[in-house]
């Protein structure tokens, strides 16, 4: 089974975001880089087919600035074979369009059997460029996705995906994209065994003038904000619950009118 | 003309709350670029449901009809939507960041080679460019963002934007379309869906959450609420909840679960971590019950009670019914 995984380094999750001053952007000092946790399910799930096949490659791809090649490696040493970067100025955040588009050049080069991304990334939130590469590379896309089996001979997969007030189950041909899902596994840790031999691994860097294109952005952000703080409302202590309770829900009518 | 469209969901039977706001929406840019609203309804039979989108403010609806387009498939109603972009040529094409949006958008707008404004909450316009205003990092900041490509598609949040009814023709007008059956796709082999009826967390008028605090899997005091306000409100929880495997995945609330901004959050032994409030944040009003009142939740909170949760939900039920029922 030879497994593609798309894989975005993201601020971790404890990062307190603050807006620079003239909000273009974030500021970016001290910020802490881990893999977005999405593509973490997707690398223990490639993982898990190969070892369940027996066979295969699991390949990482990552677009973004050098600090990305240390999520490359983490990937590595929890067990992946080997690493694409690709890193460029013209690219490194760019927006979903552009980023699928980078990264079906890299895909359509190779063969894979089936291409992972992550649901979403957790600092853009966009939550479109699993979807978008599979349109480009003009083969289903499976998003949402919980669990994954793949048909004993390779060609095909039936996986179960959340939608709105339940779960599908859908059957498809491969190879196709999945967008990896909370619920899919639990990702492994890299083991010290790991980390050593993911120093030895390759990992190829290549650049737009590698791949043979040019992106054109297709959106652009501006004006950053932080979101208005929100302040502490009333706090009701050492009440009867009855009191405290009665006292919130009728302030939750004639006050704050929500219900 | 700049036109508007809106892609109207259906979901068993019925068009989602979160077509109207974007028609409500829609008809305000439409008006202010001196356009059309229009609103695409993809799959057979549909076009009953026109006079209930003409009501928000729809001039046009376009059915697009093929025995192929019968249940949701990524890639068909991809094609159907592009198809009726292209034919129709709107500046700007509105969907709901619903679970149907976030598959649907992008594969369309790829087919048209065109980026999405994926989960706005707001948006203005700067002549004839959409700015859509989206939240980042799970709501730890916004951004503003336009598209440099048309049509200028954005997605937006259900639950944000306000509906307002403004009576228009809701002409129907239907576009025929062959499904392109060799492009490959996968196929629904089962439904599963959850026949109570609830309201997914990101669209839910309500949320009644549940944390580490709630000792185990025993959420019937939280249920128990969620029922007294009826369909608008759901259950969500904390990752703890979630990792205990007391809560479904699908219900985690947070930066690695699902953004909310429903007008009520009510949280019950939750203490309020930096991705827990990522994820909550923005919701309209925040309760929250505690029996610690250290607790972080606490600096977020419009009303906090600091008491033991299973003394004050079951008061906070008993007075909710009471005042419901009045
Ligand atoms: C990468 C990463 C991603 C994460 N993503 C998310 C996410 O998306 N969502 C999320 O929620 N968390 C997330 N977390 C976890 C987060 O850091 C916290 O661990 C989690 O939110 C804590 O959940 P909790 O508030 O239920 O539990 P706790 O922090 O343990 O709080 C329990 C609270 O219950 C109160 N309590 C206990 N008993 C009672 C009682 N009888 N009555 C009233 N109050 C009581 C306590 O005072 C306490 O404040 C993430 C963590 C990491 C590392
Ligand atoms: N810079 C990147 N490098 C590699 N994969 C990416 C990159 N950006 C996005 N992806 C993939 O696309 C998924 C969804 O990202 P997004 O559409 O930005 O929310 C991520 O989980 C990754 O799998």
């Amino acid at each position: 089974m030879k497994s593609l995984v798309c894989l975005k380094q993201v601020p971790d999750t404890e990062t307190q975001i603050k807006v620079n001053a003239d909000g273009s952007g974030i500021v970016t000092d001290g910020i802490k880089y881990v893999i977005n946790p999405y593509d973490e399910f997707s690398v223990e799930e490639a993982l898990r087919l190969k070892e369940k096949f027996k066979a295969g490659e699991v390949v990482i791809l990552s677009i973004g600035p050098d600090r990305c090649m240390e999520a490359i490696r983490t990937a590595l040493a929890m067990g992946a074979d080997r690493g694409v970067h690709v890193c460029d100025d013209a690219v490194n955040s760019a927006d979903p369009f552009v980023m699928a588009q980078t990264l079906a050049a890299v895909a359509s080069n190779q063969e894979f059997d089936i291409i992972f991304c992550g649901h979403r990334a957790i600092d853009d939130d966009f939550a479109e460029t699993g979807a978008m590469l599979s349109e480009l590379l003009k083969i289903p896309q499976i998003t949402l996705v919980t669990k994954i089996n793949v048909s004993a001979d390779k060609k095909s997969v039936i996986c179960e995906r959340d939608i709105e007030g339940g779960k599908e189950t859908v059957e498809s041909p491969l190879p196709c994209v999945v967008t990896s899902q909370k619920g899919l596994n639990e990702p492994r840790y890299a083991s010290l065994p790991g980390i050593m031999k993911a120093k030895k691994k390759p990992v190829e860097k290549k650049s737009l003038s590698d791949l043979g294109f040019s992106p054109e952005t297709k959106l652009q952000a501006k004006n950053y904000s932080m979101p208005s703080a929100r302040q502490a409302g009333k706090k009701y202590e050492g009440m009867e619950p009855q009191d405290a309770a009665k006292t919130v829900v009728q302030a939750l009518r004639s006050e704050a009118k929500v219900i | 003309m700049a036109n508007v469209l809106i892609y109207a969901e259906i979901k068993a039977g019925k068009i989602k709350k979160s077509a109207f706001e974007l028609a409500s929406e829609g008809r305000k840019l439409a008006d202010k670029m001196g356009g059309e609203l229009t609103a695409a309804l993809i799959g057979p039979g549909l076009e009953s449901f026109a006079p209930e989108l003409a009501k928000f403010g729809v001039d046009t609806v376009y059915t697009v009809e093929s025995p192929e387009l019968e249940g949701y498939n990524s890639e068909y109603f991809a094609q159907a939507l592009a198809h009726l972009i292209s034919e129709t040529k709107p500046e700007v094409v509105l969907m709901s960041h619903t679970m149907q949006g976030k598959d649907l958008a992008p594969r369309t707008a790829a087919k048209l080679g065109v980026g999405v404004m994926a989960d706005c909450v707001s948006f203005s316009l700067d002549g004839s460019t959409l700015i859509g205003k989206r939240p980042m990092y799970a709501g730890k900041c916004f951004a503003e963002w336009s598209a440099a490509s048309a049509p200028q598609i954005a997605t937006a949040r259900p639950n944000v934007l306000e509906t307002a009814e403004t009576p228009k023709a809701g002409t129907v007008s239907r576009m025929a379309f062959t499904v392109d059956t060799s492009r490959v796709t996968y196929t629904t082999k089962e439904l599963n869906l959850d026949t109570s009826g609830k309201v997914d967390l990101t669209e839910a008028e309500i949320i009644v959450s549940g944390g580490r605090g709630m000792g185990g899997p025993d959420y019937t005091l939280l249920e128990e609420m969620s029922a007294i306000f009826g369909s608008r409100a759901t259950v969500g929880a904390s990752r703890a909840a979630v990792d205990a495997g007391w809560r479904k995945h699908s219900d985690q609330v947070g930066q690695t679960g699902k953004t909310v901004t429903p007008n009520l959050y009510i949280a019950c032994g939750i203490s309020g971590s930096i991705q827990h409030l990522a994820g909550m944040g923005s919701s309209k009003v925040i309760v929250a019950i505690n029996k610690d009142t250290e607790a972080p939740i606490f600096t977020k909170a419009d009303y906090g009670i600091v008491g033991d949760l299973f003394k004050v939900i079951p008061e906070f039920n008993k007075e909710l019914k009471a005042i419901l029922a009045e």
